[in-house]
């Protein structure tokens, strides 16, 4: 069982985990047209490579992102959602 | 038949007879016997018939690999008969037969095997109609090629699971897993060995000379405390981050190691030749693990076929346990057996340069012919060549290669942190092995930061000789099996590859081959060189099909484990019971469904309804979800979660929330009150308040609000005291809570005391009746339940159920999400567009809602009555022009009403009252009704406001 690093609490065995899918971007549903935002809820990237996406620790309810490459399931880090705000 | 003398049968305990039956026939063994080989010792050599031919077959390896050991138990099908134990009283029989072992009414299909090429079951089975397969082919074969039979009666039996970690785990606890393991505990690290076998020791329990080395590894082992030694545990796969499941009988460890040394050794092969399938035919190490372990003598007079030095020793210790050698056949080209050819030949061995070319005998070897020569024999004993055990490494990551010179199949593994030693490393002189072993150790403490010793590397002198690679040529006459689990031959693989199947996995498809029990334990190197040979490429180049876990047959039960059944139960659960409550689970929960005798239900449950509508009733909704919203943001949080808006609600009021996902389908409903500027106590339903509390923070993991959500669903309880009389009841308890009606109106929200206790008191309710919700601190509810039932005394006050707060919901047609609303529910569907703002710039779903309502409303939810004989079920259709529109989604008898009553989406061009819906019952009896609107009492809602 693979074991991913929750930044609040640490190693765990990965069926502690929800995974919420990757990271993307929320668009403004003022200014997109039905297309887009029906093509936002419904298509995914599927990307392979390097993928941010969400993760929940489900014991404690905790959300956090992790860098993951999907084609060899490494892991690269996981880091508190408040870095993705410092960034903007 | 007598067994060999002490020290002979290390295994058994003589002392110790166990009676036993085979084909109901008496057998006697002793203790420590497996069952192959207390049958050896009685002169019962065939187990079983084969799968496809019906062939006779019996013991080849006594290592648990193939099929052809497979016997039935009386509660466990397909037992391994050279692993498991015999017992007293044990009734074992064969499987596959049709008559019985010695007598198979199917032997003749082996006469037919001309008829039954490979890729046969696809190409044959096909017609004549279409169903042919499923209805004719497949029950016939299923008769003609089963296995084992399933007791269904078999008695219950308990089984575990555990968690272990540890610094490094040695798989395997041969020579190289002592070695590396004794290594690593001496070098200060928490050491797990796991030996599949019930033993320690591996080869060296049977090995020619190995006795003392053996002896001083299981003393050194033995006094490390830091050691832990698991025999009879099969260590099933390898999984990521080094997490293995270890399986000691009906025990399942998972573990967790930092380390692996994989010291899984090799798997003897078998050699390719007609009738190679023979009872009596068998590999040097089971001839050497019958004598050794179990004192059985493999046969009087045997032909052996060696290409390796284990296989002159084995035919040392062959004629040191009184067996004759017949004639030794060394296939290598100018076939040297060194020192040890000329102990044979010292004691009159005849060595000839050869190999068997193809063996005779009814049920039994009786003749083997070598080099044009038969030999007359009753044992024909193989020693050709290893494949490493592969399986875990390659569960691992490791890539599996061939190296021509040595004719084995090597293993490069992974960059992690795992290690091989030993025979799985490709080494065979004791010398190399140890040495692989300690550096494997070594190498695992240096990542572990542990301090170590340099190892230096030991040169093989036996990985040369240990493997030749056999000419495959296929007999003309075939029976030369390469599979013996599937029955499949030379020639089966050839055709696959003729037939245009070049790829192994192709082949491995078309022609089932290591498909069998054995998983190609015994076939993967003869049918990569085959392969190879076909198609004119490199062994290295076909390589084997992918190894997956498990490793070996795992039951059910090791994997389901023990039940721990979960329930949660209300602070007032005791109270429920003693009140006679028939409680009932409703997810986790146990919740009243009502109180009294189960065979007066249905009188009980019109009961409480009336009590709610007439006088007062109460019920324990501490299984409500509840949530705390806090922070400045918390008005802001709610208005984005919910479907209304949240920011102006006053203090000390309560507001409906509905909740929509982005797709704009219900998914939640509940209240919220404003208990401070900065605080909101939310109400979710039962079943759905982790997937509230979980999408409340997942939002906000990203909007970033100042808002902090806690759910405080098992801290508080509450109960709700409904119905024209409740008012009352509230009145008369001790309180600094003003309960008048001019002081607490409908969807009110006060906090204080009542009857000592801290409560929130809400005017909330779900019957329509005069309604007050009182949430307190869990480690309350009793106080106040007693406080309240006592102020109830004088006025009737009667717990009810959940059946009657289903119907009392039902009747003022209030939903609940999941059984009224599904995966597409939008809040239009329902006729909720008042809880839906217009004002707000944005909610979760708000963008979908708007989608949806310009596509215009495909169905609607209704309410319906019936008075007819004939009544729909739940999920029964709604049709328009006979074709389904919606369906019921609840329906109940109303006490109140006198009439079933229900819920229902219709086509959305129906939902005008009035419009008569028709609907299919279950007995296929169409009804017709009205449209209504939901609430089918007091529509006007006067009675909760009272």
């Amino acid at each position: 069982m693979k074991i991913l690093t929750c930044p609040m609490n640490g190693p765990r065995n990965i069926n502690e985990f929800q995974s919420f899918g990757p990271l993307k971007a929320n668009p403004d549903p003022e200014t997109t047209s039905d297309q887009d935002w029906a093509r936002h809820l419904f298509r995914a990237d599927n990307t392979r490579g390097v993928i941010v996406e969400w993760w929940r620790h489900v014991p404690s309810n905790y959300f956090f992102l992790a860098e993951r490459n999907a084609t060899t399931n490494e892991v690269i880090r996981t880091f508190d959602p408040s870095e993705l705000e410092a960034a903007q | 038949m007598t067994r060999l003398p002490a020290p002979y049968g290390s295994r058994i305990n003589r002392a110790k007879p166990v009676r036993f039956s085979f084909e109901n026939k008496p057998f006697e063994g002793f203790e420590g016997d497996v069952i192959a080989s207390a049958l050896a010792a009685g002169g019962q050599w065939m187990l079983s018939r084969s799968f496809k031919y019906h062939r006779p077959r019996g013991l080849m390896s006594m290592a648990g690999a193939e099929a052809d050991t497979l016997v039935q138990l009386p509660s466990d099908p397909n037992a391994q008969a050279d692993l498991t134990p015999v017992t007293e009283g044990l009734k074992v029989t064969a499987q596959n037969v049709n008559g019985s072992l010695e007598n198979d009414r199917d032997a003749f299909m082996d006469k037919l095997g001309r008829f039954m090429p490979v890729g046969f079951y696809y190409r044959t089975f096909m017609g004549p109609a279409r169903s042919s397969w499923l209805k004719l082919w497949e029950p016939l074969i299923r008769k003609k090629a089963g296995l084992g039979v399933i007791d269904l009666k078999a008695p219950h039996q308990d089984y575990e699971k555990a968690n272990l970690y540890c610094d490094v785990l040695v798989v395997g606890g041969g020579h190289a897993g002592l070695a590396a393991a004794i290594e690593a505990a001496q070098g200060g690290a928490d050491v797990i060995l796991a030996e599949m076998e019930p033993e320690l020791g591996g080869a060296l329990t049977y090995r020619r000379g190995s006795d003392a080395m053996l002896h001083d590894l299981l003393y050194q082992a033995r006094k490390l405390p830091n050691l832990r030694l698991m025999t009879g545990t099969t260590v099933n796969g390898w999984f990521e981050d080094n997490w293995l499941p270890l399986i000691q009988g009906r025990k399942l460890f998972k573990t967790r190691a930092q380390e692996v040394i994989l010291a899984t050794g090799c798997i003897e092969q078998p050699a390719i030749f007609r009738n190679n399938d023979l009872p009596g035919v068998m590999l040097g190490s089971a001839a050497q693990r019958l004598m050794r372990h179990y004192a059985v003598k493999p046969g009087s007079r045997a032909a052996m076929m060696a290409a390796n030095p284990d296989g002159y020793r084995v035919a040392l210790d062959l004629l040191e346990a009184g067996v004759e050698i017949a004639l030794l056949a060394d296939p290598r080209p100018g076939g040297s057996g060194g020192g040890l050819a000329d102990d044979l030949r010292a004691k009159g061995v005849r060595i000839v340069q050869g190999q068997f070319e193809e063996a005779r005998g009814k049920s039994h070897v009786s003749e083997v012919k070598i080099a044009g020569e038969w030999v007359p024999c009753d044992l024909a004993v193989v020693s050709v060549g290893y494949a490493p055990m592969w399986q875990l490494p390659c569960h691992a990551g490791a890539k599996l290669g061939y190296d021509e010179d040595t004719a084995q199949f090597s293993l490069t593994l992974p960059d992690a942190p795992i290690g091989a030693a030993g025979g799985v490393a490709g080494l065979f002189g004791a010398e190399a092995v140890a040495a692989s072993a300690q550096s494997a150790a070594q190498t695992a403490l240096a990542r572990l930061g542990k301090d170590t010793r340099d190892i230096a590397p030991v040169p093989d002198s036996e990985a040369s000789l240990a493997n030749f690679e056999l000419p495959v040529n296929a007999n003309p006459k075939g029976k030369d099996f390469i599979d013996r689990d599937e029955d499949l031959q030379v020639k089966d693989l050839q055709n696959a590859v003729k037939e245009g199947y070049s790829e192994l996995e192709l082949v491995k498809r078309f022609s089932t081959v290591g498909m069998g029990p054995s998983q190609g334990r015994h076939s993967a190197l003869a049918t990569a060189r085959t392969v190879a040979k076909a198609t004119s490429r490199k062994v290295a180049e076909v390589g084997v099909t992918t190894a997956r876990p498990p490793f070996a047959p795992e039951t059910l039960g090791v994997l389901s484990g023990h039940h721990h059944p979960a329930e949660r139960r209300s602070a007032l659960h005791q109270e429920h019971i003693r009140l006679g409550a028939d409680m009932r689970p409703v997810g986790a929960w146990r919740r009243p469904y009502f109180y009294g005798p189960k065979t007066d239900a249905k009188r009980l449950i019109e009961e409480e309804v009336h009590a709610v509508r007439n006088g007062v009733g109460v019920l324990d909704v501490s299984t409500l979800g509840g949530l705390e919203v806090r922070g400045p943001d918390a008005g802001e949080f709610l208005n984005r979660i919910y479907t209304m808006a949240y920011k102006k609600q006053p203090v000390g009021r309560c507001r409906y929330c509905l909740m929509t996902n982005e797709m704009g389908t219900v998914i939640d409903d509940g209240v919220a009150y404003r208990l401070a500027e900065d605080l909101y106590y939310v109400t979710a339903t039962t079943g759905a308040v982790a997937r509230v509390y979980s999408d409340m923070l997942f939002w906000n993991a990203q909007w970033r609000l100042d808002v902090d959500v806690l759910n405080v669903t098992a801290a508080f309880s509450g109960f709700n005291i409904t119905g024209p009389k409740a008012r009352a009841i509230v009145e008369a308890l001790e309180s600094d809570i003003d309960f008048s009606r001019d002081g607490f109106a409908y969807l009110d929200g006060r906090e204080g005391t009542v009857a000592g206790v801290p409560v929130r008191a809400m005017r909330i309710g779900f019957t329509g009746e005069l309604s007050y919700e009182l949430h307190c601190p869990s480690t309350y509810a009793k106080t106040l339940w007693d406080a309240v039932m006592q102020a109830g005394v004088t006025h009737g006050l009667r717990p009810y159920g959940l059946e009657a707060s289903r119907i009392l919901r039902l009747e003022k047609g209030h939903i609940l999400i999941g059984q009224d609303t599904d995966a597409l529910t939008s809040p239009d569907e329902l006729g909720f567009g008042w809880a839906v703002s217009k004002t707000k710039p944005f909610f979760v779903g708000k963008r979908a809602i708007e989608m949806r309502r310009n596509k215009g409303l495909p169905r609607k939810l209704v309410g319906l009555t019936f008075d007819g004989p004939d009544v729909p079920g739940e999920s029964c259709l709604v049709l328009k022009d006979d074709i389904p529109v919606g369906h019921v989604t609840s329906v109940l008898w109303s006490p109140t009403l006198n009439t079933h009553i229900a819920l229902a989406y219709v086509h959305g061009d129906d939902a005008a009252e009035g419009t008569p819906v028709t609907v299919k019952c279950r007995n296929g009896a169409r009804v017709t009704a009205p449209v209504r609107g939901h609430a089918f009492f007091d529509p006007d809602n006067k009675r909760q406001e009272l």
